[in-house]
């Protein structure tokens, strides 16, 4: 940097960009940091030095007690299916949805597009689509946390933007070869749409991982829990509910915030160690849509 | 139908194999069409089909009848709604909240977006980019738990600090007052990083030649902040502006309902939670409707209308 050609204000500004932006950045690790930390701190010891961050000794017997817990179990199963199923359902859809739209000669493909995005600006509402779930046998299913909300406008009309960008070249020697759409769409758009795909896992899958509305309205029972509402009950919830219904075999109490602690470290760790590898994709990816199509 | 298919093939000329041309150019684009029926079933029956059912709202709605089957009532529900008190007050509490939003959620990425630009060490720059996405990929659910334990009046770390410098311990989430301010700060601490995407993608389109040449001018970095990148990234401030108003009406039932408890419903009431208390827990499904179809037309006129004053100031707008 050229200090000596910056004048005092310059400098200022540029201490006060560097300070800022790292506050910032720590307080948004800060929580995360505290509530791992407090997950292996002994109880007393969290209760004696609340801000000491690296406890004397490590202890995991909040982890080791969770383990006794089917509903951790069962929230667990049902969110990585929801997700995963969720997630391949989504993108699927999306593909072939995106593709088809993305051909902008394609007679009635403004009316479809139409249709599409007067669902951005308007919907029905919690009640009408409760009873829609109902109606057609959703309710209390697993399915019902995955089909409402797999295909949704606003990505769909992204990927189509992503889409309208190939180039029509790369697919016409395919076409001239005799290839079919399907085929030009899994040969050729499809590999060629993979930082927009990789986006647009991410986005589903955060969402289904972190949701909880749909599990609120649509399902009743407890084995079908995703695991936030697992946590919502232990965690926000009294977590005293536990010990009422004679879950926790310790009889000290004090031991249940270190177990809240550990179950909201169970809860983010998988999203938290695959963002950084998914990272690259999104901050490109977001900008498919930037281009209107 | 067959009218217009006897017109079409009227006026179209046959193809070669005999078909009317209309009929020969979807079997032409099969595929194509093939592929846009899931989108186009799923759009109607998850979208469409609850757009008729806010036919509830004018219906004294009972499941086993149905829709169709239960009485109308007409405007009945919405003569009730406008005339509750408690529809003033959640009315008060999601336009106050939804307006505390955009005053201080909605500027804080693009501030950040503003500063992020200007750190010069890209290892640096990539490092706190990383950070502040982080908590986008965060449940409101896992916020809520931090929250209520870290402010807990009887153990929470900030309580014991504020006991051990010798003053009262504070109930954060169960004082009415404190709710507007912790609803702001988490949504700034969620959501302000992962905003800055959109912002510092448009600061980094703005051509380097615009600062060389006001820098050349003698403008100093606030000079050039005013007049080259604010102008250059107005338009996207613009539409993101337009798509808050349109959400004037709704503040995300999964931020507020982790938050609520009964001491701050007074405030903390909104739209999103009280149709969920009055139509899924109390069961009042039509009242519930009418609320939620409320909530809908307001924002869309907010929409059109924010979108309207911004083509009129001589802005792109959304369309």
């Amino acid at each position: 940097m050229n200090l000596k050609k910056m004048s005092g204000f310059d400098i200022g500004y540029k201490v006060f960009v560097y300070v800022f932006c790292t506050l910032f950045a720590l307080i948004c690790l800060y929580p995360m940091i505290c509530v791992l930390s407090y997950s292996v701190t002994p109880y007393m010891e969290y209760l004696e030095h609340p801000l000491r961050l690296i406890p004397s000794h490590f202890d995991f017997s909040a982890y080791q007690k969770l383990l006794g817990f089917d509903l951790v179990y069962s929230g667990y199963r049902n969110t990585i299916f929801i997700t995963v199923v969720g997630v391949l359902l989504n993108i699927f859809l999306m593909c072939i949805s995106a593709y088809p739209l993305s051909k902008k000669d394609l007679k009635g493909r403004n009316f479809v597009l139409g249709m599409i995005t007067v669902t951005m600006f308007f919907n029905g509402g919690m009640i009408p689509n409760f009873y829609l779930v109902r109606t057609i046998g959703l309710y209390d299913t697993i399915w019902s946390l995955i089909i409402p909300g797999v295909l949704g406008a606003y990505n769909l009309i992204l990927m189509k933007n992503f889409m309208t960008q190939i180039p029509d070249s790369l697919e016409e020697s395919a076409v001239i070869d005799g290839a079919n759409e399907f085929v030009v769409l899994f040969r050729i758009i499809i590999p060629l749409s993979k930082p927009a795909i990789a986006t647009f896992i991410i986005f589903h899958a955060v969402a289904q991982w972190n949701g909880y509305f749909n599990a609120i309205l649509y399902t009743v029972k407890r084995s079908l829990w995703p695991l936030m509402l697992v946590l919502r009950e232990m965690v926000v919830e009294d977590g005293m509910n536990m010990v009422n219904q004679g879950q926790i075999s310790d009889s000290s109490l004090t031991t249940i915030f270190t177990m809240k602690m550990a179950i909201i470290i169970i809860a983010v760790l998988p999203i938290i160690c695959i963002y950084p590898f998914l990272q690259q994709y999104f901050t490109k990816g977001l900008m498919v849509g930037s281009v209107k199509g | 139908m067959t009218k217009k298919t006897t017109a079409a093939a009227a006026a179209g000329k046959p193809a070669g194999n005999g078909l009317p041309s209309w009929l020969a150019y979807i079997a032409r684009k099969k595929y194509l069409y093939i592929m846009l029926i899931p989108c186009v079933v799923y759009f109607f029956i998850f979208n469409y089909i609850p757009m008729y059912g806010v036919l509830i709202a004018f219906k004294d709605f009972n499941f086993k009848l149905g829709i169709l089957g239960s009485p109308w009532i007409g405007f009945e529900n919405f003569e009730y709604m406008f005339g509750l008190s408690d529809f003033y007050e959640v009315l008060r509490n999601s336009i106050v909240l939804s307006v505390l939003r955009m005053i201080f959620t909605f500027p804080f990425p693009i501030i950040l977006a503003l500063l992020m630009n200007d750190i010069a060490i890209p290892k640096y720059q990539k490092t706190v980019q990383t950070i502040i996405y982080l908590p986008h990929f965060v449940s409101w659910v896992v916020i809520g738990g931090i929250l209520v334990n870290f402010l807990s009046p009887t153990n929470g770390a900030v309580n014991n600090i504020i006991k051990s410098m010798g003053g009262e311990p504070i109930f954060f989430l169960g004082d009415p007052k404190y709710f507007r301010t912790l609803v702001v700060l988490t949504s700034i601490w969620k959501d302000s990083g992962w905003g800055t995407i959109i912002y510092l993608a448009a600061i980094t389109s703005i051509p380097a030649e615009l600062y060389e040449a006001s820098t050349m001018d003698g403008a100093n970095k606030l000079q050039n902040l005013w007049y080259v990148t604010l102008p250059s990234i107005k338009s996207t401030v613009v539409i993101m502006f337009i798509l808050q108003m349109g959400r004037i009406m709704s503040n995300g039932f999964e931020q507020v309902y982790i938050l609520q408890n009964t001491r701050n419903l007074s405030v903390s009431d909104v739209f999103e939670t009280y149709t969920y208390r009055v139509g899924m827990v109390g069961g009042r499904y039509s009242f519930a409707t009418t609320v939620g179809l409320f909530t809908s037309v307001v924002s869309i006129i907010f929409l059109l209308a924010s979108n309207k004053l911004a083509n009129a100031l001589g802005e792109e707008g959304i369309w």
